[in-house]
């Protein structure tokens, strides 16, 4: 590693990896700076200058994409895939969902087809666009 | 026609580095290590598969110019690259446990998919890299 800016990008690409990981679990900005290494105060805009999108926004789009997944693959309830990706109510899975996607979970559920290619393609190309 | 993979390539930014994480973590063993002046021709395979390598390249000149090396370099490290590396292993949860305990870093814990359970782990400098155990036929 030489530059400053690879420095800092493997920062915040180990933070985002930290979110693709641990999407489920409470994961705020002061746990993602220290995972970073920087400051809080740098953190959320240092990441979005590197990727694109706040880490907020980021980890929203990865648990609709895990929530997509388990609406098409399993039948497990919306209730349980709510809380299984780490949304905290069902009330602002709902909306967060619609917000992304446009549709509700389960009008997704009834229109989806199951995608039979590895998941990590499905994972990085099935994530709803920022 | 075609009739097989021998050589697949990707970007590593210090080559001694990626020889402690290729071969020294994950167990891969060198090919070829060849100083060649203007560049260090290194490839790895998976042991016992020598007829398929894999390319340990340093971006940089005279094959591009010191700029291009630059933004490949930040490409690598944002994990936008590319170069995906996808191994199979006999025990996935097993060697999962074996790296994490040499400190690799880990974007995905061992996970029962419809083809077998697999995980997902990056390189020192931002490559993905996948192994999967498959569901037994």
């Amino acid at each position: 590693m030489s530059s400053a800016a690879e420095e800092t990008n493997r920062r915040m690409l180990r933070a985002r990896d930290a979110m693709d990981r641990a999407y489920a679990q409470p994961l705020d900005v002061p746990t993602l700076a220290r995972i970073a290494h920087v400051s809080e105060a740098h953190f959320t805009r240092t990441f979005r200058a590197t990727f694109g999108e706040t880490p907020h926004r980021y980890l929203q789009r990865r648990r609709v994409e895990r929530a997509m997944f388990l609406l098409r693959e399993t039948d497990r309830s919306v209730t349980d895939i709510c809380f299984q990706v780490g949304f905290g109510s069902l009330g602002t899975f709902s909306r967060t969902f619609r917000g992304i996607i446009g549709r509700s979970p389960r009008t997704y559920r009834k229109e989806a087809v199951a995608a039979d290619v590895p998941t990590c393609f499905t994972m990085a190309w099935l994530r709803p666009s920022a | 026609m075609l009739n097989a993979i021998t050589h697949s390539q990707i970007y590593v930014l210090d080559q001694d580095e990626a020889l402690d994480f290729y071969v020294g973590k994950l167990g891969l063993e060198v090919n070829a290590d060849v100083d060649m002046g203007f560049m260090r021709w290194l490839t790895v395979n998976v042991p016992g598969h020598p007829e398929r390598q894999i390319l340990l390249e340093k971006p940089g000149g005279p094959a591009m110019s010191e700029e291009t090396a630059r933004q490949v370099r930040e490409l690598v490290t944002k994990g936008a690259m590319g170069g995906h590396l996808i191994f199979s292993t006999d025990d996935c949860r097993k060697t999962y446990e074996t790296l994490l305990a040499l400190g690799v870093e880990f974007t995905e814990e061992p996970t029962e998919r419809p083809y077998g359970i697999d995980c997902g782990l990056r390189d020192p400098f931002g490559n993905s890299i996948r192994f999967t155990q498959p569901k037994a036929q």
